[in-house]
């Protein structure tokens, strides 16, 4: 299974619709790494409206892949955490610090453009 | 009523398989979204505790009543190496896989029961009950 990545003039738009296992969240690393290197995005929101579950793998996954895209040069925002997952994660004492969050997909973009100063 | 699923752990499709069946049952037992979203995590951290240190086990979730309580019961069982010392791991941030897991620690708090039972070579069994509210 593919996550498919959406191109939006110089960001990257995600939003992923299906329950996560571990082979895809790594695939999706992958493959966003990837696309960030082909086109040059700056950067990339991740839209996690549909999710609703983040265990300690795929929060580690989604936090890895948040720095690796630092370090290329993009800046990443989470968006639409579900108030159950943000309970759960807290709970699980997985506090995701220093990653960008934004309440939504708009949000998210506008949060980007102050960021990059565009 | 007798609502009961095993769901037999040997790769990473497995723990879906298992907090999938987890969510259904949540869910049919009346469960909140929060609750549920709480059960189906700490299944998928127990079921990849198995998959991780045990190679394979298996999870079962079911119905559980207590007096007036109804609830819903994880047993997590393996034959795997078992876990030396128990009062370790149940500290907050005590990790053998490189914090891959968020460990036990956070399963118990995000369940009302927990309990774990484990033999150096002949593996654990972990039980953790969410009580409806």
């Amino acid at each position: 299974m593919r996550i498919p990545i959406l191109k939006l003039n110089e960001y990257l738009l995600i939003t992923i619709q299906v329950d996560l296992d571990d082979k895809t969240a790594l695939q999706f690393q992958e493959d966003l790494l990837e696309k960030i290197h082909e086109t040059g995005a700056k950067g990339v929101v991740i839209d996690l409206t549909s999710v609703d579950m983040i265990d300690s793998f795929i929060a580690k996954v989604l936090g890895d892949v948040v720095r690796m895209s630092n370090l290329m040069g993009a800046r990443v925002v989470l968006t639409g955490i579900q108030p159950a997952v943000a309970i759960t994660l807290i709970d699980l004492g997985i506090m995701m610090k220093n990653v960008p969050t934004a309440l939504d997909l708009e949000q998210g973009l506008e949060k980007l453009q102050q960021e990059l100063g565009g | 009523m007798n609502i009961q699923s095993c769901v037999e752990v040997r790769n990473e499709w497995d723990i879906v398989k298992a907090r999938q069946s987890g969510r259904n049952i949540a869910k049919e037992l009346g469960f909140g979204t929060v609750d549920q979203a709480r059960i189906t995590t700490a299944i998928s951290e127990l079921a990849r505790n198995i998959y991780l240190y045990a190679g394979k086990g298996e999870v079962t979730i079911e119905r559980t009543e207590a007096g007036s309580k109804l609830g819903l019961k994880i047993i997590a069982a393996d034959s795997g190496p078992g876990i030396k010392d128990i009062r370790r791991v149940m500290e907050d941030g005590f990790t053998t896989s490189g914090g891959l897991g968020a460990g036990l620690p956070g399963v118990k708090r995000l369940m009302d029961e927990f309990t774990i039972d484990s033999k150096e070579n002949e593996g654990t069994n972990i039980t953790a009950i969410k009580w409806l509210r």
